[in-house]
Protein backbone atom coordinates (compact mmCIF):
# COMPACT_ATOMS: atom_id res chain seq x y z
CA UNK A 1 0.00 0.00 0.00
CA UNK A 2 1.59 3.25 -1.13
CA UNK A 3 1.53 6.28 1.13
CA UNK A 4 -0.03 9.51 -0.05
CA UNK A 5 3.47 11.05 -0.21
CA UNK A 6 4.71 8.28 -2.49
CA UNK A 7 1.68 8.70 -4.75
CA UNK A 8 2.14 12.46 -4.70
CA UNK A 9 5.78 12.19 -5.82
CA UNK A 10 4.77 10.00 -8.76
CA UNK A 11 1.85 12.26 -9.59
CA UNK A 12 4.18 15.28 -9.78
CA UNK A 13 6.15 13.44 -12.48
CA UNK A 14 3.00 12.62 -14.46
CA UNK A 15 1.64 16.17 -14.17
CA UNK A 16 4.92 18.01 -14.86
CA UNK A 17 4.85 17.71 -18.70
CA UNK A 18 1.41 19.35 -18.67
CA UNK A 19 2.63 22.57 -16.98
CA UNK A 20 2.26 25.54 -19.29
CA UNK A 21 4.81 27.52 -17.28
CA UNK A 22 7.77 26.23 -15.27
CA UNK A 23 6.23 26.00 -11.79
CA UNK A 24 7.11 24.10 -8.64
CA UNK A 25 4.45 21.44 -8.15
CA UNK A 26 3.08 21.17 -4.62
CA UNK A 27 0.19 19.38 -3.00
CA UNK A 28 -1.86 22.59 -3.20
CA UNK A 29 -1.13 23.22 -6.90
CA UNK A 30 -4.43 23.61 -8.76
CA UNK A 31 -4.73 21.61 -11.97
CA UNK A 32 -6.68 24.17 -13.96
CA UNK A 33 -5.62 27.54 -12.59
CA UNK A 34 -1.93 26.76 -11.85
CA UNK A 35 -0.98 23.91 -14.22
CA UNK A 36 -3.10 25.41 -17.00
CA UNK A 37 -5.14 22.36 -17.98
CA UNK A 38 -8.25 22.76 -20.14
CA UNK A 39 -11.07 20.20 -20.17
CA UNK A 40 -9.40 18.09 -22.89
CA UNK A 41 -6.04 18.10 -21.14
CA UNK A 42 -7.70 17.05 -17.88
CA UNK A 43 -9.08 13.96 -19.60
CA UNK A 44 -5.69 13.22 -21.17
CA UNK A 45 -4.04 13.51 -17.76
CA UNK A 46 -6.62 11.19 -16.22
CA UNK A 47 -5.73 8.49 -18.78
CA UNK A 48 -2.02 8.96 -18.05
CA UNK A 49 -2.65 8.62 -14.32
CA UNK A 50 -4.75 5.49 -14.94
CA UNK A 51 -1.90 3.91 -16.91
CA UNK A 52 0.74 4.90 -14.38
CA UNK A 53 -1.08 3.57 -11.31
CA UNK A 54 -3.01 0.79 -13.08
CA UNK A 55 -6.36 2.06 -11.82
CA UNK A 56 -9.57 3.24 -13.50
CA UNK A 57 -10.52 6.76 -12.42
CA UNK A 58 -14.32 7.23 -12.46
CA UNK A 59 -15.53 10.48 -14.02
CA UNK A 60 -17.76 10.94 -10.97
CA UNK A 61 -14.84 11.85 -8.70
CA UNK A 62 -13.39 14.56 -10.94
CA UNK A 63 -15.54 17.41 -9.57
CA UNK A 64 -13.85 16.76 -6.19
CA UNK A 65 -10.35 16.98 -7.65
CA UNK A 66 -9.09 20.55 -7.83
CA UNK A 67 -5.48 20.13 -6.68
CA UNK A 68 -2.67 17.62 -7.20
CA UNK A 69 -3.03 16.66 -3.52
CA UNK A 70 -6.73 15.89 -3.93
CA UNK A 71 -5.92 13.79 -6.98
CA UNK A 72 -3.35 11.85 -4.94
CA UNK A 73 -5.96 11.19 -2.22
CA UNK A 74 -8.41 9.85 -4.79
CA UNK A 75 -5.75 7.63 -6.40
CA UNK A 76 -4.84 6.27 -2.96
CA UNK A 77 -8.50 5.48 -2.31
CA UNK A 78 -8.85 3.78 -5.71
CA UNK A 79 -5.72 1.70 -5.13
CA UNK A 80 -7.14 0.60 -1.78
CA UNK A 81 -10.80 0.02 -2.70
CA UNK A 82 -10.63 -0.58 -6.46
CA UNK B 1 -24.16 42.79 -17.00
CA UNK B 2 -25.38 40.19 -14.56
CA UNK B 3 -22.48 38.10 -13.21
CA UNK B 4 -24.38 34.93 -14.06
CA UNK B 5 -23.28 35.48 -17.65
CA UNK B 6 -19.57 35.93 -16.84
CA UNK B 7 -18.76 32.26 -17.35
CA UNK B 8 -19.96 32.46 -20.95
CA UNK B 9 -17.64 35.31 -21.87
CA UNK B 10 -14.76 33.09 -23.13
CA UNK B 11 -17.28 31.28 -25.35
CA UNK B 12 -18.60 34.56 -26.69
CA UNK B 13 -15.06 35.85 -27.30
CA UNK B 14 -14.24 32.71 -29.31
CA UNK B 15 -17.42 33.09 -31.33
CA UNK B 16 -16.68 36.77 -32.00
CA UNK B 17 -13.16 35.89 -33.16
CA UNK B 18 -14.48 33.22 -35.53
CA UNK B 19 -17.05 35.63 -36.98
CA UNK B 20 -14.41 38.34 -37.39
CA UNK B 21 -12.07 35.90 -39.16
CA UNK B 22 -14.54 34.28 -41.52
CA UNK B 23 -17.30 36.89 -41.83
CA UNK B 24 -20.03 34.47 -40.83
CA UNK B 25 -21.18 32.74 -37.64
CA UNK B 26 -20.64 29.04 -38.41
CA UNK B 27 -22.92 27.97 -35.58
CA UNK B 28 -25.85 30.17 -36.51
CA UNK B 29 -26.37 29.35 -40.15
CA UNK B 30 -29.93 30.17 -41.18
CA UNK B 31 -31.45 27.81 -43.73
CA UNK B 32 -33.76 30.27 -45.48
CA UNK B 33 -35.62 27.66 -47.48
CA UNK B 34 -35.36 23.90 -47.77
CA UNK B 35 -35.44 22.96 -51.45
CA UNK B 36 -35.11 19.18 -51.25
CA UNK B 37 -33.49 16.43 -49.17
CA UNK B 38 -30.09 17.62 -50.40
CA UNK B 39 -30.50 21.31 -51.21
CA UNK B 40 -31.39 24.49 -49.35
CA UNK B 41 -31.19 28.26 -49.70
CA UNK B 42 -28.52 29.85 -47.50
CA UNK B 43 -27.42 33.49 -47.82
CA UNK B 44 -29.80 33.83 -50.77
CA UNK B 45 -28.27 31.05 -52.87
CA UNK B 46 -28.85 27.37 -53.44
CA UNK B 47 -26.48 25.15 -51.48
CA UNK B 48 -25.84 21.38 -51.52
CA UNK B 49 -26.42 20.12 -48.00
CA UNK B 50 -23.62 17.67 -47.18
CA UNK B 51 -23.86 17.69 -43.41
CA UNK B 52 -27.40 16.73 -42.50
CA UNK B 53 -27.22 13.01 -41.49
CA UNK B 54 -30.21 12.51 -43.81
CA UNK B 55 -28.69 9.18 -44.81
CA UNK B 56 -31.57 7.69 -46.77
CA UNK B 57 -32.91 11.05 -47.95
CA UNK B 58 -36.42 10.33 -46.68
CA UNK B 59 -37.30 13.85 -45.45
CA UNK B 60 -39.20 14.57 -48.67
CA UNK B 61 -40.29 11.03 -49.47
CA UNK B 62 -43.87 11.35 -50.79
CA UNK B 63 -45.14 8.40 -48.72
CA UNK B 64 -43.63 9.78 -45.50
CA UNK B 65 -44.96 13.28 -46.19
CA UNK B 66 -48.44 11.88 -46.96
CA UNK B 67 -48.43 9.81 -43.75
CA UNK B 68 -47.49 12.90 -41.74
CA UNK B 69 -50.18 15.02 -43.42
CA UNK B 70 -52.89 12.43 -42.75
CA UNK B 71 -51.93 12.14 -39.08
CA UNK B 72 -51.76 15.91 -38.77
CA UNK B 73 -55.28 16.31 -40.10
CA UNK B 74 -56.73 13.39 -38.14
CA UNK B 75 -54.89 13.68 -34.80
CA UNK B 76 -53.65 17.25 -34.60
CA UNK B 77 -50.33 19.01 -34.23
CA UNK B 78 -49.20 17.65 -30.87
CA UNK B 79 -49.95 15.45 -27.90
CA UNK B 80 -49.58 18.33 -25.40
CA UNK B 81 -48.08 16.12 -22.71
CA UNK B 82 -46.27 12.98 -21.71
CA UNK B 83 -47.48 9.48 -22.48
CA UNK B 84 -47.71 8.74 -18.78
CA UNK B 85 -49.95 11.73 -18.05
CA UNK B 86 -51.89 12.19 -21.29
CA UNK B 87 -51.87 8.60 -22.51
CA UNK B 88 -50.15 6.93 -25.42
CA UNK B 89 -51.66 7.37 -28.85
CA UNK B 90 -52.30 4.13 -30.70
CA UNK B 91 -49.57 5.11 -33.16
CA UNK B 92 -46.93 5.34 -30.38
CA UNK B 93 -47.71 1.78 -29.36
CA UNK B 94 -47.84 0.62 -32.99
CA UNK B 95 -44.39 2.08 -33.65
CA UNK B 96 -43.00 0.30 -30.58
CA UNK B 97 -44.46 -2.97 -31.82
CA UNK B 98 -43.01 -2.40 -35.28
CA UNK B 99 -39.57 -1.66 -33.86
CA UNK B 100 -39.75 -4.82 -31.73
CA UNK B 101 -40.56 -6.88 -34.83
CA UNK B 102 -37.88 -5.13 -36.92
CA UNK B 103 -35.16 -5.83 -34.34
CA UNK B 104 -36.64 -9.20 -33.36
CA UNK B 105 -36.67 -8.08 -29.72
CA UNK B 106 -39.38 -8.59 -27.08
CA UNK B 107 -39.15 -5.02 -25.76
CA UNK B 108 -39.15 -1.58 -27.37
CA UNK B 109 -39.68 1.91 -25.98
CA UNK B 110 -40.06 5.05 -28.08
CA UNK B 111 -38.76 8.39 -26.79
CA UNK B 112 -39.28 11.95 -27.96
CA UNK B 113 -35.69 12.34 -29.26
CA UNK B 114 -32.58 10.23 -29.61
CA UNK B 115 -30.91 12.39 -26.98
CA UNK B 116 -33.73 11.64 -24.56
CA UNK B 117 -33.50 7.90 -25.30
CA UNK B 118 -29.88 7.82 -24.14
CA UNK B 119 -30.60 10.16 -21.25
CA UNK B 120 -33.39 7.86 -20.05
CA UNK B 121 -31.57 4.56 -20.46
CA UNK B 122 -28.17 5.61 -19.14
CA UNK B 123 -29.63 7.42 -16.13
CA UNK B 124 -32.09 4.70 -15.11
CA UNK B 125 -30.94 1.20 -16.04
CA UNK B 126 -27.72 1.57 -14.11
CA UNK B 127 -27.86 2.64 -10.46
CA UNK B 128 -25.46 3.62 -7.67
CA UNK B 129 -24.12 0.08 -7.29
CA UNK B 130 -23.46 -0.32 -11.01
CA UNK B 131 -20.68 0.70 -13.39
CA UNK B 132 -20.84 2.18 -16.88
CA UNK B 133 -17.80 1.54 -19.07
CA UNK B 134 -18.04 3.74 -22.13
CA UNK B 135 -15.90 4.37 -25.18
CA UNK B 136 -14.23 7.74 -24.78
CA UNK B 137 -15.65 8.95 -28.12
CA UNK B 138 -19.28 8.25 -27.18
CA UNK B 139 -21.84 10.93 -28.00
CA UNK B 140 -22.70 13.73 -25.56
CA UNK B 141 -26.16 12.22 -24.98
CA UNK B 142 -24.48 9.15 -23.47
CA UNK B 143 -22.24 11.24 -21.22
CA UNK B 144 -25.18 13.41 -20.19
CA UNK B 145 -27.27 10.33 -19.40
CA UNK B 146 -24.57 9.09 -17.05
CA UNK B 147 -24.48 12.49 -15.31
CA UNK B 148 -28.20 12.32 -14.68
CA UNK B 149 -27.78 8.88 -13.11
CA UNK B 150 -25.74 7.63 -10.19
CA UNK B 151 -23.59 4.82 -11.64
CA UNK B 152 -19.80 4.88 -11.46
CA UNK B 153 -18.61 6.02 -14.92
CA UNK B 154 -15.32 4.83 -16.41
CA UNK B 155 -14.04 5.48 -19.92
CA UNK B 156 -11.99 3.18 -22.12
CA UNK B 157 -9.82 4.20 -25.06
CA UNK B 158 -11.62 4.60 -28.36
CA UNK B 159 -12.16 1.31 -30.22
CA UNK B 160 -9.58 -0.40 -28.00
CA UNK B 161 -10.86 -3.84 -26.85
CA UNK B 162 -7.64 -4.50 -24.91
CA UNK B 163 -8.17 -1.34 -22.85
CA UNK B 164 -11.79 -2.36 -22.24
CA UNK B 165 -10.64 -5.78 -21.08
CA UNK B 166 -8.07 -4.27 -18.72
CA UNK B 167 -10.71 -2.04 -17.13
CA UNK B 168 -13.21 -4.90 -16.77
CA UNK B 169 -10.47 -6.93 -15.10
CA UNK B 170 -9.87 -4.11 -12.59
CA UNK B 171 -13.53 -4.10 -11.56
CA UNK B 172 -13.28 -7.48 -9.82
CA UNK B 173 -16.62 -8.48 -8.24
CA UNK B 174 -18.44 -5.48 -9.71
CA UNK B 175 -17.97 -6.64 -13.29
CA UNK B 176 -21.37 -8.39 -13.28
CA UNK B 177 -23.03 -5.02 -12.64
CA UNK B 178 -21.33 -3.33 -15.53
CA UNK B 179 -22.87 -1.87 -18.67
CA UNK B 180 -20.46 -1.44 -21.59
CA UNK B 181 -21.53 1.33 -23.99
CA UNK B 182 -20.33 1.72 -27.59
CA UNK B 183 -21.66 3.10 -30.87
CA UNK B 184 -22.25 1.36 -34.20
CA UNK B 185 -20.76 4.22 -36.22
CA UNK B 186 -19.11 7.08 -34.37
CA UNK B 187 -20.55 10.43 -35.34
CA UNK B 188 -17.36 12.42 -35.76
CA UNK B 189 -14.98 10.19 -37.73
CA UNK B 190 -17.48 7.68 -39.13
CA UNK B 191 -15.53 4.69 -37.81
CA UNK B 192 -17.21 1.54 -36.45
CA UNK B 193 -16.84 -0.17 -33.12
CA UNK B 194 -14.88 -3.48 -33.17
CA UNK B 195 -18.10 -5.07 -31.99
CA UNK B 196 -17.18 -8.75 -32.37
CA UNK B 197 -14.18 -8.33 -30.08
CA UNK B 198 -16.20 -6.23 -27.64
CA UNK B 199 -18.99 -8.83 -27.52
CA UNK B 200 -16.43 -11.56 -26.90
CA UNK B 201 -14.90 -9.62 -24.00
CA UNK B 202 -18.21 -8.65 -22.39
CA UNK B 203 -19.34 -12.30 -22.60
CA UNK B 204 -16.17 -13.54 -20.92
CA UNK B 205 -16.61 -11.08 -18.06
CA UNK B 206 -20.39 -11.40 -17.78
CA UNK B 207 -21.01 -7.70 -18.40
CA UNK B 208 -23.95 -6.28 -20.37
CA UNK B 209 -23.69 -4.32 -23.60
CA UNK B 210 -25.49 -1.34 -25.08
CA UNK B 211 -24.89 -0.30 -28.69
CA UNK B 212 -26.05 3.09 -29.89
CA UNK B 213 -26.94 2.57 -33.55
CA UNK B 214 -27.90 6.22 -34.17
CA UNK B 215 -25.63 6.56 -37.21
CA UNK B 216 -25.79 2.93 -38.32
CA UNK B 217 -29.55 2.28 -38.39
CA UNK B 218 -30.55 2.05 -42.05
CA UNK B 219 -26.87 2.26 -42.98
CA UNK B 220 -25.35 -1.10 -41.96
CA UNK B 221 -26.67 -4.66 -42.07
CA UNK B 222 -28.55 -6.60 -44.71
CA UNK B 223 -31.87 -5.39 -43.28
CA UNK B 224 -30.51 -2.03 -42.09
CA UNK B 225 -30.59 -2.84 -38.38
CA UNK B 226 -27.07 -1.57 -37.84
CA UNK B 227 -23.60 -2.82 -36.95
CA UNK B 228 -24.80 -5.62 -34.64
CA UNK B 229 -26.76 -7.10 -37.54
CA UNK B 230 -23.90 -6.63 -39.99
CA UNK B 231 -21.52 -8.56 -37.72
CA UNK B 232 -24.07 -11.20 -36.71
CA UNK B 233 -23.94 -10.44 -32.98
CA UNK B 234 -27.44 -9.09 -32.35
CA UNK B 235 -28.35 -11.95 -30.01
CA UNK B 236 -25.49 -10.96 -27.73
CA UNK B 237 -26.24 -7.24 -27.56
CA UNK B 238 -28.44 -6.46 -24.55
CA UNK B 239 -29.70 -3.01 -25.50
CA UNK B 240 -29.80 -1.01 -28.72
CA UNK B 241 -30.61 2.69 -28.69
CA UNK B 242 -31.05 4.89 -31.72
CA UNK B 243 -32.67 7.91 -33.26
CA UNK B 244 -35.31 8.63 -35.89
CA UNK B 245 -33.62 11.88 -36.84
CA UNK B 246 -31.05 10.46 -39.22
CA UNK B 247 -31.97 7.57 -41.56
CA UNK B 248 -35.68 7.84 -40.79
CA UNK B 249 -35.74 11.59 -41.43
CA UNK B 250 -37.96 12.64 -38.50
CA UNK B 251 -37.40 13.22 -34.75
CA UNK B 252 -37.48 10.69 -31.95
CA UNK B 253 -35.50 7.92 -30.30
CA UNK B 254 -35.85 4.34 -29.17
CA UNK B 255 -34.42 1.53 -27.10
CA UNK B 256 -34.96 -2.14 -27.91
CA UNK B 257 -33.77 -5.07 -25.86
CA UNK B 258 -33.58 -8.84 -25.90
CA UNK B 259 -34.70 -8.56 -22.28
CA UNK B 260 -38.51 -8.18 -21.92
CA UNK B 261 -37.82 -6.73 -18.46
CA UNK B 262 -36.88 -3.46 -20.16
CA UNK B 263 -40.59 -2.73 -19.84
CA UNK B 264 -40.19 -2.59 -16.02
CA UNK B 265 -37.94 0.46 -16.40
CA UNK B 266 -40.37 2.47 -18.56
CA UNK B 267 -42.07 4.22 -15.65
CA UNK B 268 -38.84 4.83 -13.78
CA UNK B 269 -37.27 6.88 -16.58
CA UNK B 270 -37.66 10.55 -15.80
CA UNK B 271 -36.76 11.69 -19.34
CA UNK B 272 -39.64 9.47 -20.55
CA UNK B 273 -42.06 10.50 -17.83
CA UNK B 274 -41.61 14.27 -17.96
CA UNK B 275 -41.35 15.03 -21.68
CA UNK B 276 -44.18 15.60 -24.13
CA UNK B 277 -44.53 12.59 -26.40
CA UNK B 278 -43.86 12.74 -30.14
CA UNK B 279 -46.51 14.43 -32.24
CA UNK B 280 -48.83 12.39 -34.49
CA UNK B 281 -47.23 13.54 -37.79
CA UNK B 282 -43.78 12.62 -36.48
CA UNK B 283 -44.83 9.16 -35.37
CA UNK B 284 -46.70 8.46 -38.60
CA UNK B 285 -43.87 9.55 -40.88
CA UNK B 286 -41.42 7.55 -38.75
CA UNK B 287 -43.56 4.43 -39.14
CA UNK B 288 -43.70 4.94 -42.90
CA UNK B 289 -39.92 5.56 -43.07
CA UNK B 290 -39.29 2.35 -41.10
CA UNK B 291 -41.52 0.49 -43.54
CA UNK B 292 -39.51 1.89 -46.48
CA UNK B 293 -36.25 1.00 -44.74
CA UNK B 294 -37.51 -2.58 -44.29
CA UNK B 295 -38.56 -3.10 -47.89
CA UNK B 296 -35.77 -1.33 -49.77
CA UNK B 297 -32.06 -2.07 -49.95
CA UNK B 298 -31.66 0.24 -52.94
CA UNK B 299 -31.37 3.38 -50.80
CA UNK B 300 -28.65 1.79 -48.68
CA UNK B 301 -26.74 0.76 -51.78
CA UNK B 302 -26.99 4.28 -53.24
CA UNK B 303 -25.82 5.76 -49.93
CA UNK B 304 -22.72 3.54 -49.91
CA UNK B 305 -21.99 4.29 -53.59
CA UNK B 306 -22.08 7.99 -52.77
CA UNK B 307 -19.95 7.54 -49.65
CA UNK B 308 -17.36 5.55 -51.60
CA UNK B 309 -17.22 8.14 -54.38
CA UNK B 310 -16.68 11.04 -51.98
CA UNK B 311 -14.26 9.23 -49.67
CA UNK B 312 -12.10 7.96 -52.52
CA UNK B 313 -12.19 11.34 -54.27
CA UNK B 314 -11.08 13.20 -51.14
CA UNK B 315 -8.44 10.56 -50.36
CA UNK B 316 -7.06 10.90 -53.90
CA UNK B 317 -6.65 14.65 -53.28
CA UNK B 318 -4.53 13.81 -50.25
CA UNK B 319 -6.92 14.88 -47.49
CA UNK B 320 -6.56 13.24 -44.07
CA UNK B 321 -9.83 11.38 -43.52
CA UNK B 322 -11.45 9.07 -40.99
CA UNK B 323 -10.06 5.51 -40.98
CA UNK B 324 -12.71 3.85 -43.18
CA UNK B 325 -15.29 4.56 -45.87
CA UNK B 326 -18.50 5.64 -44.22
CA UNK B 327 -21.46 7.96 -44.88
CA UNK B 328 -19.80 10.17 -42.26
CA UNK B 329 -16.61 11.54 -43.80
CA UNK B 330 -14.46 13.74 -41.60
CA UNK B 331 -11.74 15.86 -43.14
CA UNK B 332 -8.94 16.89 -40.81
CA UNK B 333 -7.07 19.90 -42.14
CA UNK B 334 -3.54 20.94 -41.24
CA UNK B 335 -4.96 24.26 -40.06
CA UNK B 336 -5.93 26.14 -36.91
CA UNK B 337 -9.50 26.62 -35.72
CA UNK B 338 -9.72 30.07 -37.30
CA UNK B 339 -8.14 28.91 -40.58
CA UNK B 340 -10.49 25.92 -40.73
CA UNK B 341 -13.45 28.23 -40.14
CA UNK B 342 -12.36 30.39 -43.08
CA UNK B 343 -12.09 27.25 -45.25
CA UNK B 344 -15.50 26.04 -44.06
CA UNK B 345 -16.94 29.40 -45.15
CA UNK B 346 -15.12 29.07 -48.47
CA UNK B 347 -16.94 25.77 -49.02
CA UNK B 348 -20.23 27.48 -48.20
CA UNK B 349 -19.51 30.24 -50.68
CA UNK B 350 -18.82 27.48 -53.25
CA UNK B 351 -22.35 26.20 -52.53
CA UNK B 352 -21.46 23.31 -50.21
CA UNK B 353 -22.65 23.08 -46.60
CA UNK B 354 -20.71 20.75 -44.31
CA UNK B 355 -20.42 20.67 -40.52
CA UNK B 356 -17.65 22.64 -38.86
CA UNK B 357 -16.69 20.72 -35.72
CA UNK B 358 -14.34 22.32 -33.25
CA UNK B 359 -12.53 21.03 -30.17
CA UNK B 360 -13.42 19.85 -27.57
CA UNK B 361 -16.19 18.13 -29.59
CA UNK B 362 -13.66 16.42 -31.86
CA UNK B 363 -11.56 13.31 -31.22
CA UNK B 364 -7.84 14.07 -30.84
CA UNK B 365 -8.45 17.75 -30.45
CA UNK B 366 -8.18 19.27 -33.96
CA UNK B 367 -10.92 20.96 -35.99
CA UNK B 368 -12.83 18.91 -38.56
CA UNK B 369 -14.88 19.54 -41.67
CA UNK B 370 -17.47 16.81 -41.34
CA UNK B 371 -19.51 15.64 -44.32
CA UNK B 372 -22.45 13.30 -44.11
CA UNK B 373 -23.91 11.83 -47.25
CA UNK B 374 -27.38 10.87 -48.37
CA UNK B 375 -28.81 8.33 -50.76
CA UNK B 376 -30.57 11.34 -52.27
CA UNK B 377 -27.31 12.97 -53.38
CA UNK B 378 -26.72 12.67 -57.12
CA UNK B 379 -23.37 11.89 -58.71
CA UNK B 380 -23.34 15.45 -60.01
CA UNK B 381 -23.72 16.76 -56.45
CA UNK B 382 -20.92 14.53 -55.17
CA UNK B 383 -18.70 15.87 -57.95
CA UNK B 384 -19.62 19.42 -56.94
CA UNK B 385 -18.61 18.64 -53.33
CA UNK B 386 -15.30 17.23 -54.60
CA UNK B 387 -14.70 20.32 -56.79
CA UNK B 388 -15.23 22.60 -53.79
CA UNK B 389 -12.80 20.57 -51.67
CA UNK B 390 -10.31 20.72 -54.52
CA UNK B 391 -10.36 24.53 -54.26
CA UNK B 392 -9.80 24.22 -50.53
CA UNK B 393 -6.80 22.01 -51.22
CA UNK B 394 -5.35 24.65 -53.52
CA UNK B 395 -5.81 27.32 -50.88
CA UNK B 396 -4.04 25.15 -48.34
CA UNK B 397 -1.13 24.56 -50.70
CA UNK B 398 -0.94 28.18 -51.92
CA UNK B 399 -2.33 30.34 -49.14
Amino acid sequence: MQSKEEILDQLFEVVRPYCEQPITLREQTRLIEDVGLNSMKVMELVMQVEDHFDVSVPLNILPDVQTVGEFAEQVQKLLKDG
Amino acid sequence: MMSLFDKFLPLEETRTELVAGSGVDPFHVVVEKVVSATEAMIHGRKVIMAGTNNYLGLTFDPECVAAACTALREEGTGTTGSRMANGSYAAHVALENELAVFFNCPAAIVFSTGYIANLAILSTLVGPEDVILLDVDCHASIYDGTRLGAARVIRFRHNDPADLEKRLQRLGQRVGNTLVVVEGIYSMLGDRAPLREIVDIKNRFGATLLVDEAHSLGVLGQQGRGLAEELGVEAEVDFITGTFSKSLGTIGGFCVSRWPELEYARYAMRPYMFTASSSPPLISSTRKALEILCRSTALRKKLWDNATQLYQGLAAMGFELGPEISPVIAVRLPASVSETTVLWNELLSQGIYVNLVLPPATPSGGPLLRCSLSAAHSKVQINAILDAFSLIKEKLQHP
